[in-house]
């Protein structure tokens, strides 16, 4: 298809459009739409004229801020200049936490496995064919700008836009060494980032039916209607174990017209391998948007403070009372309780994090924590982190 | 008139005693009232109601004395006009929220809740049980200080406000928004146990807004360059999509209202986009800036998730119709029929490709299917509610739906899937759904062969 074809193609489609013309050829002439002559010339030259007069014109420094966005092709990089080694030193503080410290995910995202050495060559991750193969950022991502474009704009998860051009370009150097992508004396800058042999990056395919209305579906039912082939045999269902798995059944529909099954009371059928087991606990569904309370003075019922610990994600890190990523909050009610200035020391600590009081892996730090809430988990911790 | 008087028929309700008190029990509580025996009004009514309840025991008829039916009319002031500024549901509606599935993701603040469509009726789901997907959590906007820049090659590049924004031309649609995801849990075998759980990545609003062809023409786009559009959101993660120029310039909205009202903050609050037929990601919530360009932009949510494995090993890239598909909401698994007989069967069926054109329903399984009614309006990239009439005998039974849009694309079993995609893709499972009922009633989820 020619340039013009195309233009006139899309031409075409916007005039599809309707109201915008209309809206425009009204705003123009005065006249009713109807009373506008059609045709792809003058809908070609209605975009390129404001017609609202709404808003205003962005300048460059204004889109210079917001247009952080890199593409493959290396649109929208930046200057800079990282190595794996500087890399290491920014993943390692904080990103190691979640992603684990050779990007095998302590809960998140695995950053690294799944790459076979042959297929830096080939540029397709060989084991995504294997049913159990891990998929990882290694064998999947198709593009070094993206883990660039990705890390810049939205990490750390809970600091995000804080990496400087060239901490970027060293943690992206650090995660492809992570994959042997990149030797440990590597670096990334604006050029090299362009040219580094990602193990998937012939894996991606757009030949398919689902970018466009227009184009042919891949998998089609059948329209039979009766006596139809079908084997009418189950293959899979709930196990009996799972039943109350999204809590109890009965508390999840309107009782009216019909019943429910309780699934908190549910025991297993004579005979059946959960027979003589436990019956399963009943377990609640989590009921989405439980709101915060309003700030309470005095005390913090550990009702409270469970919803502060959900609404910022103290959890992920966190356990009442066991050590996962971070120590539990017993450990830390336990080791601060005689801690004269220990509500302000702790609530300094989670807003700016740190290391070393309880192992290497550091806490980073809080920016989005409200200072009330801190003092308020800070008085919670200090006073026994009662449940 | 006695409240307990022999002229009282069946088939009548029973008048409410205060009304009804007979001129000598009136005159009597007049006369209490003057001597000051205030009580004594309360205790004639309180002779009338135990009259009402001895006269249980001599006539069952609908209302009569004897019914277990309460008395009609105003039995207590109810609460005044304007006690609730914004109304909610009834407290009787409780079980009419979103829910998590445990143990689908590592954080709420990245995760997905889901809409009860066991417990809707129609096609509209109501605002605040719209399912929700965040990225990096949910970020409270002030619309006075929200913009929306438009740039890349365009001839002006825009800053708009909100104030600006509402002064375009405005469109109101009725879409549905499914989550690429939706039904992935189940692409290997059955994972949860109801229509929320299995299909509730699913919603369906009126929204208006902006048409984002108006936008781009104030802008002034360059058509003879531009190829793809680039929508970013103001959450934390900055979430980013493509989207192919065919269909920014086709139908895609960039909107401000929701049912009626403004957008609500899990749902983009103050503005998002709106592209009507793709899955939910491309319609970036809390959108803040839209990049025309020329190549795609390959961002993570496009090369690292939202991909579909193939079999060979391959991902599937920019995979953005929603296909054909339906489910049975009623009856569905979870649910117990408490006897045998007249059912109505009712579900939901849509297309990203268009208007659906049919729906059958079979209750054996997929061996003889029937047609059911659609329920007007049928529109396009909408959902459209389903009715086929059942009567249950008492036996097993296994309820599916199949849908067929405009284009002829008919909704495919799971088998017919897998047989191209394998099991591993996660993304866009369309398959028709299985629910069993049990010769006791109790109607659970199934694949079958």
């Amino acid at each position: 298809m020619s340039r013009s074809l195309k233009f006139n193609a899309v031409a075409a489609l916007f005039a599809a459009t309707g109201l915008a013309l209309d809206t425009a050829a009204l705003a123009q002439s005065g006249k009713p739409a109807s009373a506008a002559k059609p045709g792809a010339a003058k809908a070609a030259s209605l975009p390129q004229s404001a017609r609202f007069n709404l808003g205003r014109e962005a300048r460059p420094d204004e889109i210079a801020v917001w247009d952080t966005d890199v593409r493959p092709d290396g649109h929208g990089l930046r200057k800079g200049r990282g190595t794996v080694e500087r890399g290491q030193e920014v993943y390692d503080a904080q990103c190691a936490m979640c992603h684990g410290t050779f990007g095998e995910s302590n809960a998140y995202l695995a950053l690294a496995g799944g790459v076979e050495p042959g297929d830096l060559k080939t540029g397709r991750a060989s084991r995504l064919r294997d049913p159990d193969v891990q998929r990882t950022l290694g064998n999947k991502l198709n593009a070094a700008t993206t883990l660039y474009d990705y890390i810049w704009r939205a990490m750390p998860w809970t600091n995000p836009m804080s990496l400087s051009v060239d901490d970027t370009y060293a943690v992206t150097a650090y995660v492809l060494h992570l994959n042997d992508i990149l030797p440990a004396d590597g670096f990334l800058d604006e050029k090299t980032i362009l040219t580094v042999p990602m193990p998937n990056r012939n894996g991606m395919t757009r030949n398919h039916g689902m970018s466009s209305v227009s184009a042919k579906p891949d998998v089609q039912g059948t329209l039979c209607m009766t006596n139809c082939a079908t084997e009418v045999k189950v293959a899979s269902e709930l196990p009996e174990f799972a039943r109350n798995s999204h809590g109890n059944l009965r508390e999840q529909f309107r009782l009216i017209g019909k019943g429910a099954v309780d699934t908190s009371r549910y025991e297993p059928k004579p005979g059946s391998a959960l027979a003589g087991v436990v019956t399963p606990a009943p377990a609640a569904a989590p009921v989405a948007t439980a709101s915060v309370a309003p700030v309470v003075t005095g005390n913090v019922t550990g009702a409270r403070a469970g919803q502060l610990l959900a609404k910022n994600a103290c959890g992920t890190c966190h356990h009442p009372t066991n050590r996962v990523i971070g120590p539990s909050f017993s450990e830390i009610a336990a080791k601060h309780a005689q801690r004269a200035d220990g509500e302000a020391y702790l609530t300094k600590k989670m807003k700016e994090g740190g290391s070393g009081t309880w192992g290497a892996i550091p806490m980073p730090p809080q920016p989005t924590l409200a200072e009330s809430d801190a003092r308020e988990l800070a008085r919670w911790l200090m006073t026994g982190a009662k449940p | 008139m006695p409240a307990n008087s022999s002229s009282t028929r069946v088939g009548r309700i029973q008048p409410a005693p205060e009304h009804h008190l007979d001129a000598a029990t009136l005159d009597r509580a007049k006369a209490a009232a003057r001597s000051g025996r205030r009580g004594f009004l309360g205790t004639a009514a309180a002779g009338a109601v135990a009259a009402v309840t001895a006269g249980r025991a001599l006539a069952d008829g609908p209302g009569a004395p004897g019914s277990a039916l309460p008395p009609t009319g105003p039995v207590a002031l109810g609460a005044p006009v304007g006690a609730f500024p914004y109304g909610m549901p009834s407290k009787h509606e409780s079980m009419v929220v979103r829910r998590m599935s445990p143990g689908l993701t590592r954080t709420p603040h990245s995760s997905i809740s889901f809409t009860p469509l066991q417990n809707l009726f129609g096609i509209i789901t109501p605002s605040g049980v719209h399912f929700e997907r965040h990225h990096s959590g949910m970020p409270e906007i002030d619309p006075q200080q929200h913009r929306l820049m438009i740039h890349g090659l365009v001839k002006r590049p825009l800053l708009l406000s909100m104030n600006d924004l509402v002064r375009f031309p405005s469109v109101s649609r009725v879409h549905f928004i499914e989550c690429g995801a939706n039904t992935g849990m189940e692409w290997g075998n059955v994972a949860v146990p109801t229509v929320q759980y299995t299909h509730g990545m699913l919603a369906c609003s009126e929204f208006t807004g902006v048409p984002l062809a108006t936008l781009l023409g104030e802008a002034g786009i360059d058509l003879s360059k531009a190829k793809y559009i680039l929508a970013e959101g103001a959450d934390g993660s900055h979430l980013t999509r493509t989207i192919s120029l065919e269909m920014a310039l086709k139908d895609v909205l960039v909107v401000y209202g929701q049912n009626g009202e403004m957008l609500r903050p899990e749902n983009g609050y103050p503005l998002r986009l709106l592209v009507p037929g793709v899955q939910g990601v491309s319609s970036v919530k809390w959108l803040r800036r839209i990049e025309v360009g020329d190549a795609p932009w390959n961002t993570r949510e496009e090369s690292l998730h939202y991909i579909d494995l193939m079999p060979d090993g391959t991902h599937r890239q920019y995979t953005w119709i929603q296909e054909v598909k339906s489910v049975i909401t009623t009856p569905s698994a979870g649910q117990v029929l408490l006897d045998k007989g007249y059912y109505e069967i009712t579900g939901l069926a849509w297309s990203g490709r268009g208007r659906i054109t049919r729906v059958d329903v079979s209750t054996d399984g997929g061996r003889n299917w029937r047609a059911a009614k659609l329920q007007e309006p049928v529109m396009s990239k909408c959902l459209t509610r389903f009715r086929a009439d059942w009567r249950w005998d008492g036996n097993a039974a296994f309820l599916q739906s199949r849908a067929v849009d405009e284009t002829g694309h008919v909704q495919p079993t799971v088998a017919q899937l897998r047989a191209v995609r394998g099991s591993r893709s996660i993304y866009h499972n369309n398959k028709i759904q299985t629910w069993r009922v049990d010769a006791n009633g109790e109607v659970t989820n199934v694949q079958i062969a």
